[in-house]
């Protein structure tokens, strides 16, 4: 018989070495992230995915499935404890999501209506950033990054080049651009890499192209991410077409 | 721009080195030596010789406390900034020494002829209030050796040619037991080892229950065994000197005057766990001590214990290194400690795979405390019975400790696991002690209603750090010293920690100038625990350890900064939402503002 263990009292069959969240993917059972993509090693950072497997609080995506293991995923406790998480995100960036192109397409803000994080609960930090609006094709909005290192991990491990890293450190950490000048125009980016598409947010975005789907329209205006997923998939897949 | 000469030494610096990335930061820290900063030259040869992005390296750079890309004056002054340094005066010496140099602090002079700062725990809380000059560590500082130094600096007198009665680090033991009672003989522990085999020498250590003084706790022989059983090309043992944690300097004390028992360990453990190479992590706050450990690291080669055939053995060959680190606290986490080695920002690593198994370059790797080294050393000459002959049947042998704060004795103490907390603080001659703050900032807060509870992993564990607290001092102000550690050491990996522990800082600072509420100590507190149950390591997980613990245990002094203790709202917010409850017909506990509500 094949291994397997239960979230939230669902029974998930899984193989040998997958994570809880590889699992969950594969049997179509939603634990919300930010910083996973099924398509790069797993980051464990964001600390969304957390569960309790056993009665451990864990990450999802960097745990691996046991058999037999009891894991508890949308109970209120969990759900509250990501609310806060999404709050702690909202707190130490600027999103203003009225104002932001990937308002319905973005993963920060479907994710926090799955988790029913309505209003803001603390003070703002309103850090000052800059935006980098250097390169031809592409422009970076440092104020809503979420440092999820997607794109430094598809610009590392997919297109090679090592586009992005990341400086500082505790709340001054922040993402950074290979470049002489440290701009994204001087550096070997381009709209058609891998790094491009990945952004949960709207940190990194196409530049000449604005609200080409209405406000409405979008990707979780009309479904719960906890239906249609990552958004970094359904770019990828309007990438291919 | 860096001078032709500059660029000369940089060129040898790096001719010197081949070219592998995990050089990266102990050639930045050399860098940083010689010129007071990493020129931006340096950045590019770095990157071009190491094959490394310039995005990378500036991230290393700016990870690490001591790495500056602005020039440091010539005399570089950090004030260490623990709470018991703070509580000998630390603050008014480096208002005086400011006043007196005529720079801020947190800045540097015109003339680039000095700079000023706090850093975090020196690790000299024995003999403080104490800095770093250049990073050498100065201890007992007053205003007389503060005139001295200002003295000198405008003198432009040489550092090495400063007195060095300013640069004394006294021992100060003053309690032993078994372990620094008894005696050592160089080789002995390696020689039994090899008679004995490795698998004898793992029933030894498991036998004497020997469990890592680093505060984790987990089984030496056990740690040994996994990785001695992890098939791989190469095995490290890696000795964490990276002793952050505020109030800790036991290390700093067996690395002065015991080096040679902890290297006798990681011989040891390499004869065990078949490693060919050491790595002795120094942090960078103990660089004073380098020529004294190279000097025994020779001596040791010269005697055969280290180097090609150990003690005639063919085959057994073994050689350690000493990494710097250079201001990084999380570095003490094993995991980081290891992305420090190979030259990386530390973060810590998710496990599995733990270190173990797949460590430093990928390869099983074990990683253990200074303390826990030297004792295994012991125990393999003196036997398990030996060690067990005090203790507990679960935290055998004798902890030091590291006593500081309010205590007419302060210095270095080995007791017994399972001592009582009141025993220890007669031994120092503590007097109406307030509280304890047990395993530095990241350990517990203790009240005297729980004096009676003992030293041990399963009562209170610590890595070594006791600071004591007496009723004269205001709590709060350790507990917002601690809360801002953790928030300028957080590596900003995950959002719990990097978020919380500023949020923590900002929250702790309403209260501390009396313009919080109650509602602002239950946002302390939701912050806390969400960090405890979801940071990604033992960072987070602790991070709020002071300010939860202040909370439960000494609520008093909280609730007297509050702007109005007495303050009721005119109406009661929530149950003034009981009407929508009712027509919602919503009787769950998100239909409540207790316990985070929407």
């Amino acid at each position: 018989m094949n291994p397997s263990f239960k979230i939230d009292g669902v029974t998930v069959p899984f193989e040998a070495g997958q994570s809880i969240m590889e699992a969950a993917l594969a049997a179509k059972i939603y634990i919300p992230h930010l910083c996973h993509n099924p398509e790069f090693h797993p980051h464990g950072s964001c600390r969304l995915c957390c569960v309790t497997a056993d009665g451990r609080s864990v990450a999802a995506c960097t745990t691996p499935a046991l058999d037999g293991m009891e894991v508890a995923n949308e109970t209120h406790e969990i759900t509250t404890q990501r609310r806060l998480l999404l709050k702690l995100l909202f707190v130490e960036g600027n999103h203003v999501c009225p104002a932001c192109e990937k308002s319905g397409a973005c993963q920060l803000q479907a994710v926090a209506y799955h988790c029913g994080m309505l209003a803001p609960e603390f003070v703002h930090f309103y850090p000052r950033r800059a935006v980098d609006a250097s390169h031809p094709e592409t422009i970076i909005d440092f104020n809503r990054c979420i440092l999820c290192e997607l794109c430094v991990r598809a610009s590392r491990e997919y297109d090679k080049k090592g586009v992005f890293s990341i400086g500082g450190r505790g709340i001054q950490a922040h993402l950074m651009i290979n470049s002489a000048s440290g701009k994204l125009g001087d550096s070997h980016f381009s709209a058609a890499d891998k790094a491009a598409r990945v952004c949960p947010v709207g940190a990194i975005l196409p530049k000449h192209r604005g609200y080409e789907v209405p406000i409405g329209k979008r990707l979780y205006d009309q479904e719960s991410i906890s239906q249609v997923g990552d958004v970094a998939a359904h770019q990828e897949r309007d990438h291919g077409e | 721009m860096v001078e032709d000469k500059p660029k000369q030494i940089l060129q040898n610096m790096l001719n010197d080195r081949e070219s592998d990335p995990t050089h990266l930061l102990q050639t930045l820290i050399e860098v940083q030596q010689a010129f007071r900063y990493i020129p931006h030259d340096a950045i590019d040869r770095l990157a071009e010789s190491l094959g490394l992005g310039r995005a990378f390296i500036l991230g290393v750079i700016e990870f690490y406390s001591f790495l500056h890309l602005e020039p440091r004056g010539e005399y570089d002054i950090l004030l260490s900034d623990n709470a018991t340094d703070q509580m000998q005066g630390s603050r008014l010496l480096a208002e005086l020494l400011a006043r007196q140099l005529d720079v801020g602090i947190g800045g540097t002079r015109g003339d680039y002829r000095v700079s000023l700062g706090y850093t975090s725990c020196t690790g000299m809380g024995d003999q403080g209030p104490a800095a770093l000059v250049n990073g050498r560590a100065v201890t007992r500082l007053t205003s007389e050796r503060i005139d001295r130094m200002v003295s000198l600096i405008e003198q432009a007198i040489p550092l090495d040619q400063w007195p060095a009665e300013l640069f004394a680090v006294t021992a100060g033991v003053v309690r032993r037991d078994i372990i620094l009672n008894s005696d050592y003989s160089a080789g002995a522990a390696i020689r039994r080892g090899l008679e004995h085999g490795p698998e004898a020498l793992l029933d030894l250590l498991e036998q004497s229950g020997l469990r890592g003084c680093g505060g984790a706790g987990f089984s030496t022989g056990k740690k040994w065994r996994f990785c001695a059983g992890a098939e791989a090309a190469e095995h490290y043992v890696v000795c964490n000197a990276d002793e952050g944690e505020p109030g800790t300097f036991k290390d700093r004390y067996l690395l002065q005057a015991h080096a040679d028992r902890l290297f006798e360990g990681m011989t040891l453990c390499a004869a065990v766990i078949g490693a060919r190479r050491g790595f002795l992590y120094l942090r960078g706050e103990y660089r004073y001590l380098l020529e004294t450990l190279h000097k025994t690291l020779q001596q040791r080669r010269e005697r055969n214990l280290l180097g090609h055939s150990i003690l005639g053995r063919a085959g057994f060959d073994f050689d350690i290194e000493i990494h710097l680190g250079a201001g990084a606290y999380i570095c003490g986490e094993e995991s980081a400690l290891i992305e420090s080695l190979e030259g990386k920002r530390g973060i810590p690593r998710n496990r599995p795979p733990f270190p173990v198994i797949q460590g430093y370059r990928g390869m099983p790797t074990v990683v253990n405390n200074v303390e826990t080294l030297a004792n295994a050393a012991m125990i393999a000459q003196h036997g398990p019975a030996w060690f067990r002959s005090v203790g507990t049947a679960q935290s055998p042998g004798t902890k030091l400790l590291s006593i500081s704060g309010d205590c007419e004795r302060p210095g270095i103490y080995e007791f017994p696991f399972g001592t009582p907390i009141g025993e220890i603080l007669a031994a120092c001659q503590a007097h109406h002690t307030q509280a304890v703050q047990i395993g530095g900032a990241a350990g517990r807060l203790i009240p005297p209603t729980e004096f009676g509870r003992t030293l041990a992993f399963e009562d209170l564990a610590t890595g070594g750090s006791f600071m004591v607290f007496n009723q004269g001092r205001e709590l709060l102000k350790a507990i917002d010293n601690f809360t801002r550690f953790f928030s300028h050491e957080s590596c900003g990996f995950c959002t719990p920690c990097r978020v919380g522990t500023a949020m923590l800082v900002r929250q702790l600072g309403k209260v501390m100038v009396g313009h919080a509420t109650t509602k602002d100590l239950d946002e302390l507190a939701t912050l806390g625990t969400l960090m405890r149950q979801t940071s990604h390591c033992g960072l987070g997980l602790t991070a709020a350890n002071p300010v939860l613990d202040g909370l439960e245990k000494f609520p008093g002094i909280f609730q007297a900064r509050l702007c109005s203790t007495s303050f009721e709202p005119s109406f009661d917010l929530d149950a003034s939402l009981q009407e929508a409850r009712a027509l919602t017909g919503r009787t769950d506990p998100g239909a409540h503002l207790e316990g985070g509500g929407v």
